[in-house]
């Protein structure tokens, strides 16, 4: 999405000017290198804190834009997408980032992922799933796995969770990645992809939870005795939907990294195209002779 | 004009100042545009017009009507009775020939309606709308066009200006095709010189409208061209009934200005997208009707909290739920001031006519860029859909350029400043401390740091309201029409503006000391307005909701919590139909008998 540059080059933020407030999160929860992370991508491609905003909803994951010293806002539970549509469509001169958990995104925000998705609003989303509420303290959320107890579950979960990658794929994005937070360089150049892509990138992270879900993802971590199973990309196409959708029914822990990748128009390209098409045809006419010309058509 | 109005009265010289005229048929035949296009012509004979009309929610078809009030002066509502009644149908007949006065004239197809009632000195005219129609476009089956045949008997009969009005069907189906205007053409000729001698000839007196740069439209018209003449270049909505027309003409006329409006998937996204765009320095709308605001109260709770600027439009409908979907009500006012969860104050207002919703839009940008707070404006179906002729306003005057302020703030910069008022820094802008900030729907400090501090909170609560009682102060007293002080007052919100006026002036031919007051800012109230209510003995609040369980309509509460003041009472109807002056009378009668 980086289409847009710096109205003049500066010099390379620091980490120390990065970080604003100190995380509030749990001692080794999975965000803190979800953010770490961010700022490596955030230094690496140069940009200041005048080409870039941070949105978030509700949730642990949520509170993100605290704790980075750039604009900020943080919103209502499971809206940020639509919120983070607005700036976008309003202001292509940001690179917009969004930031949420498993609750805000597919759960009470499940249908604006599809839209905004569908919409392929330019800006970058990252998902941080650890499979349970961790603000409001252990209930299920809507990738727990079935059988896991929580408060509100306490014989086990019994709905079937949601597949994030298959519903990714589904909504019409545009890059879909999918990373773990114990692989920081893996997230480094997943993140770097989906912040270069155009339109709507989205990368799922799958965030440890070390008070209510510790060890939810030991599976991906080699020093654990699990495996971190990367996508091939020699083999995998990129642009093919279907082979996505194979990889995205792997069973857990499945793979990592860059499942789908497809150009389409943004929707900020395509308004942007029917304003340079009308205002073409409008030529000269001052705003309140535009308007003119419809009080002319009311006589 | 006379006062008496809503109905065709001679003067001297024989020409009439008043008629009204209406057309009673299906919603699909058309007679929407009819009377539209009658309203059009008013505003170019520098008449004033006011209609009125009905449309079923079914999704195609059903009993609708369209009501146009013709007069040389001031028109004020779109009339109790009607002097003409046009019926397509036996059902128009038998549904509406109660609506016409003794002695009116009932125009109808003959060849559909069985002329069955004999009464009241009614003039009956049957003419075969639908043959003669067929005939003038030539020989085929199809009734399509009888509306411009009734529209071409109508010119004749009220000796109307034909020119004009060809001229303005051919604006209006020119863009159709050839076949489509000639047609039209052919079936208005042959209205006009159907010749029955049953016929009654009338003839206005000449329009007193200073006849410049009139213009005729509806309210949700003006309201989106108010938003665009008041800078706003972003929004987001979701279609609702009778929201929808705005966010069309939004979406089709904000790209010539550079703007975008999103078709959002829902309440709650449409709210949020225009919140987005507003945080990033563009004041932005979304709008909807009565449910569609109970799903965006959650957004504006956020709003009000995180101190950002938005404007809200609701077209009040019938309710609650899915309720009538195409009638009028002003049940929202409640659910506009106070509807979200914490203490979330927020400027509601609304238009009086037409013509206002441009204005009002424009203050009520100005105002939320002020105040850094949602604004919403209550506009309802009535304003919504009718018709009025009114003057071109003049954009050297009124225009709002907007801009996007990306200068640096300086180090003493706090979004959230308790000594002053709320001027947020979009992104993109530099911060001189390297400080960069955060909104916030958490309680907050200054500087937009989440803070539960008691102390804190109550400070913050102080600093939102007390936004809403420095606007009271500013805010101009309602004008008092007729007498500044005396027995009866009226008083209304919105779309009964006109007919509060009317029956202000029927009661004081009936001998009352009557006098009528207006009020466009419903929240907050302004300063004085207590004092100025004391001035009279009896206070009527006219709206269109539920007295409720205490007995008084929405902004009766209101004005009698405001200023325990026991001479309030309210006149509510909720029966889905605009005010007839009349109703409002009968009530004012009947509490003082």
């Amino acid at each position: 999405m980086s289409d847009t540059q710096s109205a003049q080059p500066e010099e390379k933020l620091t980490k120390k000017q990065l970080k604003a407030d100190h995380p509030t999160w749990c001692p080794a929860c999975g965000d803190f290198a979800v953010l770490a992370s961010f700022f490596n991508v955030i230094q690496k491609l140069g940009l200041t804190q005048t080409d870039f905003v941070c949105v978030a909803g509700i949730g642990c994951s949520s509170r993100f834009p605290y704790f980075v010293n750039s604009h900020g806002i943080h919103f209502i539970h499971g809206r940020a997408l639509p919120l983070a549509t607005g700036i976008s469509l309003s202001r292509p001169d940001q690179h917009v980032f969004v930031f949420g958990g498993d609750g805000d995104g597919f759960s009470i925000g499940g249908n604006h992922l599809n839209h905004a998705a569908r919409k392929n609003i330019n800006l970058t989303y990252i998902i941080m799933d650890n499979f349970v509420y961790g603000l409001t303290k252990n209930q299920t959320s809507p990738t727990t796995p079935i059988g896991r107890r929580s408060k509100t579950d306490p014989n086990g979960a019994i709905d079937r969770p949601i597949n994030p990658m298959m519903q990714l794929l589904g909504s019409g994005a545009t890059f879909i990645g999918r990373s773990h937070a114990t692989h920081v360089k893996h997230m480094n150049e997943i993140f770097e992809r989906a912040v270069n892509h155009k339109g709507f990138s989205v990368v799922e992270v799958l965030s440890e939870c070390t008070m209510f879900y510790p060890g939810a993802f030991d599976s991906a971590i080699p020093r654990k005795g699990g495996e971190f199973d990367l996508v091939d990309e020699e083999q995998h196409d990129l642009t093919s939907i279907n082979e996505a959708f194979k990889l995205a029914q792997l069973e857990f822990p499945g793979k990592f990294g860059v499942f789908y990748q497809d150009e389409r128009p943004s929707k900020n390209e395509l308004e942007q195209n029917w304003i340079n098409d009308v205002q073409s045809r409008t030529g000269d006419l001052s705003p309140q002779d535009l308007m003119r010309q419809n009080f002319a058509a009311m006589q | 004009m006379s006062s008496a109005g809503a109905s065709a009265e001679a003067t001297q010289d024989d020409a009439l100042r008043n008629a009204v005229i209406r057309l009673a048929g299906n919603s699909q035949d058309g007679i929407q545009s009819v009377g539209g296009m009658l309203g059009r012509l008013a505003g170019r004979t520098a008449q004033e017009v006011m209609t009125y009309m009905t449309i079923p929610s079914t999704i195609s078809g059903g009993p609708s009507i369209f009501q146009v009030h013709l007069g040389s002066g001031e028109v004020l509502h779109a009339g109790d009775v009607a002097d003409v009644l046009v019926a397509f149908y036996q059902h128009s007949y038998d549904n509406h020939l109660d609506s016409l006065k003794d002695g009116g004239i009932c125009l109808y197809d003959s060849e559909k309606v069985e002329e069955t009632r004999d009464e009241r000195g009614i003039h009956h005219i049957g003419v075969p709308f639908t043959s003669a129609t067929v005939e003038a476009i030539g020989g085929t089956a199809k009734d399509r066009g009888k509306n411009i045949f009734v529209l071409g008997l109508i010119c004749s009969m009220f000796n109307l200006d034909r020119e004009k009005l060809t001229g303005i069907i051919e604006r209006q189906f020119g863009r159709k095709g050839e076949d489509v205007l000639r047609n039209c053409m052919n079936a208005f000729d042959a209205g006009y010189a159907f010749q029955t001698t049953d016929l009654k000839q009338f003839r206005f007196a000449p329009g007193e409208a200073a006849n410049s740069n009139r213009i005729s439209s509806d309210g949700n018209t003006m309201l989106g061209l108010g938003l665009i003449a008041s800078g706003v270049r972003y929004g987001a909505a979701y279609p609702i009934t009778p929201w929808s027309s705005i966010m069309e003409l939004l979406r089709r006329e904000l790209p010539k200005y550079g703007g975008v409006f999103v078709q959002a998937e829902d309440e709650l996204a449409a709210v949020a997208i225009a919140l987005g765009a507003s945080y990033a320095g563009h004041l932005s709308v979304t709008g909807s009707s009565g449910p569609g605001l109970s799903l965006k109260a959650e957004a504006l709770g956020y709003a009000c909290m995180a101190e950002l600027p938005l404007l809200v439009i609701n077209v009040q409908r019938g309710g609650p739920s899915t309720g009538l979907p195409t009638s009028v009500e002003q049940s929202d006012l409640l659910q506009a001031i106070y509807g979200s969860h914490g203490d979330s104050p927020r400027i509601v207002l609304a238009p009086k006519d037409v013509e206002d919703c441009f204005y009002i839009t424009l203050e009520a940008a100005q105002l939320a860029r002020r105040y850094s707070c949602p604004v919403i404006i209550l506009s309802d179906q009535a304003i919504a859909t009718r018709i009025e002729a009114f003057n071109e306003p003049n954009l050297d005057e009124h225009w709002i350029e907007p801009e996007l302020d990306l200068s640096e703030r300086g180090e003493d910069f706090r979004p959230y400043p308790l000594d002053g008022l709320t001027r947020h820094a979009p992104p993109g802008s530099r911060m001189a401390e390297n400080t960069y900030p955060k909104v916030t729907g958490l309680e907050h400090d200054e500087k937009g740091h989440p803070s539960g501090n008691p102390e804190n909170h109550q400070k913050m609560t102080d600093k939102r309201r007390n936004k809403l009682v420095t606007l009271a102060a500013e805010l101009p007293l309602p004008e008092i029409y007729r007498e500044e002080d005396g027995e009866i007052l009226l008083l209304g919100w919105g779309s009964t503006y006109g007919p509060v006026r009317e029956a202000c002036d029927r009661l004081r031919e009936k001998g009352l000391c009557a006098s009528a007051t207006h009020i466009r800012h419903l929240h907050p109230l302004p300063s004085g307005l207590n004092e100025l209510l004391a001035r009279f003995e009896h206070i009527f609040v006219v709206e269109m909701n539920d007295s409720g369980v205490y007995g008084y309509g929405q902004l009766a509460t209101i004005l009698r919590a405001a200023s325990c003041n026991s001479g309030i009472h309210s006149l509510c109807k909720t029966d889905g139909l605009a005010y007839r002056v009349s109703e409002i009378v009968d009530g004012v009668d009947s509490f003082l008998a």
